[in-house]
């Protein structure tokens, strides 16, 4: 094991109460507070334990998205990544698109894992991973709330509807976390001062020959349905009362 | 004609009531063909099970030995093979479709629709993101395949009394050998599954402890309902991890959510928007589960769910 990609997404932060555009063009995005995509600060977070296990391991953290993405890697390299990448761009960047990005930094990269969040919690989409290792033509293993190294393979076990899955993967390899994985550790100044002297190289769509076509088109943004103001009740009885008129109990 | 591919979920002996879900939100598709497609070791139950939904009009059987666990990286080469016949490709947004459907799309150099919860056309939809706060109309090039995965709990599973013709295929498709399934733990219960259940009692932080739970567990007997969590109590150790309920848990749809000490967080509240009537019982009357709730009730919950089970019964 000798080197671990991180890719980090730069999202709204999960405290924030997301407000859809009156014009339903898309959310509300200005002045709100932009956080690491919570999983994936679970992955970096993993990476670094594998990394301080070993020997000789270095982690890179890489993203996707706007200039202001330097401060979420800004961030990982503080937490304890070796050196950041951000590939450039102010699209909207879909996942497959992502995929192929990831792909094309992995090609140069050569990692034995890479670790992305199973969701982000924006667009909630839950495929980048899958579609990395699937044009990566490696393995994938979702979901991962255990990851065991042993030589040339990993261990993972997935939180699955059902339970608990364990799979055996070949490396390289592609795993996406869970929230229980691990919880991460929180950043402390010095290592944030440190964390300015790290490498964080800048590139682009073009220098890795991806382009960010718009596959899906969104036609609009709304909020969900609002449910009906509810009834309070004054003790069990009438809770009781209450649901058998409703026909619930 | 759209002709629409649906990956059945299935454990070898039952096929999952979320296949009968993605076949009611295909059916929405007007002009619409719709297949089944099972693999497995040997999928003749299941089958069997698939071509009974109505609205089914064939069912497509691929067994191999390789097939007896649903692996990704097995599935899905298997998947793209048979696709060429097909304008859609659905699956369940179940953590085996949400696995598996991504790969299958990449493969095929198509997006993925994720929990796809309404049909608009053929090949417009709405979708959830920021945890169903923002509701998306995304609509795809009719050109291309499109990939979706289906939110079961929008949609009511599709009637059984179906009669579709059932074909196996084989196909000779390289499979790799780089992922292998090791084995599974699942917790087995008698109790309804929390995805399908009617009725559903679900427990967050305020239980304090894996023993206390059990007070929820005999109420949830007493009224047939399966039993759910918050993931505070799930990262407590309270309950396991397929109780979770939420955005990053089980997304459910039952006729009532009982919610006790649970403070009704964003994430939390993403996963029972589409419960018909929820009940929320915690001792602080701000807590923003109420804002949502049909039915609340202020108080200490240890006292409440005892009494609550009592008059019950009567
Ligand atoms: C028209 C349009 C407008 C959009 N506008 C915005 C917008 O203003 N702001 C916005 O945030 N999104 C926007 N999006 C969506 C955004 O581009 C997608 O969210 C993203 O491409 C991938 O979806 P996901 O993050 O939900 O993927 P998932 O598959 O849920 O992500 C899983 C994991 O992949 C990794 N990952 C995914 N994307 C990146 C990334 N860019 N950098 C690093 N790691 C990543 C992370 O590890 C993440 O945990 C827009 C999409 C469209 C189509
Ligand atoms: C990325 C991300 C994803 C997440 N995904 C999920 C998810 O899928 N599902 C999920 O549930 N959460 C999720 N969360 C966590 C979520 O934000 C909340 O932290 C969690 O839901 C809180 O659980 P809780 O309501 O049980 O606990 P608390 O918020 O601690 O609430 C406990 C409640 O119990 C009440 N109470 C205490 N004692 C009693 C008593 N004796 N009787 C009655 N009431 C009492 C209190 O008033 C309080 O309202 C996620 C968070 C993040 C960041």
């Amino acid at each position: 094991m000798q080197k671990i990609m991180v890719c980090i997404k730069r999202v709204v932060d999960y405290n924030v109460r997301i407000r859809v555009k009156p014009d339903g063009t898309g959310v509300m995005l200005d002045g709100v507070k932009m956080s690491i995509n919570p999983f994936d600060e679970i992955a970096l977070e993993e990476a670094l334990r594998i990394k301080e296990r070993g020997t000789n391991i270095e982690v890179v953290a890489v993203s996707i998205g706007v200039t202001d993405t330097q401060q979420q890697l800004r961030t990982a390299l503080a937490m304890g990544a070796d050196r950041a990448i951000l590939v450039q761009t102010d699209a909207a960047v879909e996942p497959l698109t992502a995929a192929q990005i990831f792909l094309a930094l992995a090609k140069k990269e050569n990692p034995d894992l890479i670790f992305l969040g199973k969701q982000a919690i924006d667009d909630d989409a839950n495929q980048t991973g899958q579609m990395l290792a699937a044009i990566w033509d490696r393995p994938q293993a979702t979901y991962a709330s255990k990851v065991e190294i042993a030589a040339g393979k990993a261990s993972v076990t997935r939180e699955i509807d059902a339970g608990l899955e364990t799979i055996e993967v070949d490396l390289p390899a592609v795993v996406t976390v869970d929230l229980r994985l691990n919880e991460p550790r929180y950043v402390k100044l010095p290592d944030i001062m440190k964390a300015k002297k790290k490498p964080l190289d800048v590139t682009s769509l073009d220098a890795l020959g991806v382009s960010a076509g718009v596959l899906l088109k969104v036609i609009k943004t709304e909020p969900p349905p609002q449910r009906q103001k509810g009834v309070m009740v004054k003790d069990v009885a009438e809770l009781v009362d209450v649901l058998k008129k409703k026909g619930l109990i | 004609m759209h002709k629409i591919l649906i990956v059945g979920e299935h454990d070898g002996k039952n096929l999952n009531p979320a296949t009968a879900k993605c076949v009611h939100c295909a059916a929405g598709i007007s002009g619409g063909e719709i297949t089944i497609v099972v693999l497995g070791a040997d999928t003749a139950a299941v089958a069997g099970q698939a071509a009974a939904i109505a609205g089914v009009k064939s069912v497509l059987r691929v067994d191999r030995p390789e097939n007896q666990h649903p692996l990704a990286a097995i599935f899905a080469p298997q998947l793209v093979a048979l696709a060429t016949d097909f304008t859609h490709i659905f699956g369940p947004s179940t953590s085996f479709g949400k696995d598996l459907m991504p790969r299958v799309a990449a493969l095929l150099g198509v997006p993925q629709v994720s929990d796809l919860m309404a049909v608009e056309g053929s090949h417009r939809f709405k979708r959830p993101t920021y945890a169903g706060n923002a509701i998306v109309t995304v609509e795809a090039e009719p050109a291309r395949k499109l990939v979706a995965t289906v939110r079961v709990a929008s949609f009511e599973a599709a009637k059984g009394g179906g009669s579709a013709t059932v074909e196996s295929k084989s196909l000779s498709v390289a499979l790799p050998s780089h992922t292998r399934y090791i084995g599974a733990k699942t917790g087995s219960t008698d109790r309804p599954d929390l995805q399908t259940a009617k009725r559903v009692v679900s427990g967050g932080r305020a239980l304090g402890s894996a023993e206390n739970f059990k007070l929820l567990f005999s109420f949830a007997d007493k009224i047939g309902a399966a039993v759910g969590a918050s993931r505070a109590a799930v990262d407590a150790g309270y309950a396991p991890n397929e109780m979770q309920v939420g955005q990053t848990g089980k997304i459910i749809s039952p006729d009532i959510y009982i919610a006790i000490g649970i403070s009704g967080a964003i994430q939390h509240l993403t996963g029972i928007k589409d419960a018909r009537t929820i009940v929320a019982i915690n001792k602080d009357g701000e807590a923003p589960i109420f804002e949502v709730a049909d039915v609340g009730l202020v108080g200490d919950l240890f006292q409440i769910v005892p009494e609550f089970e009592r008059l019950v019964g009567g």
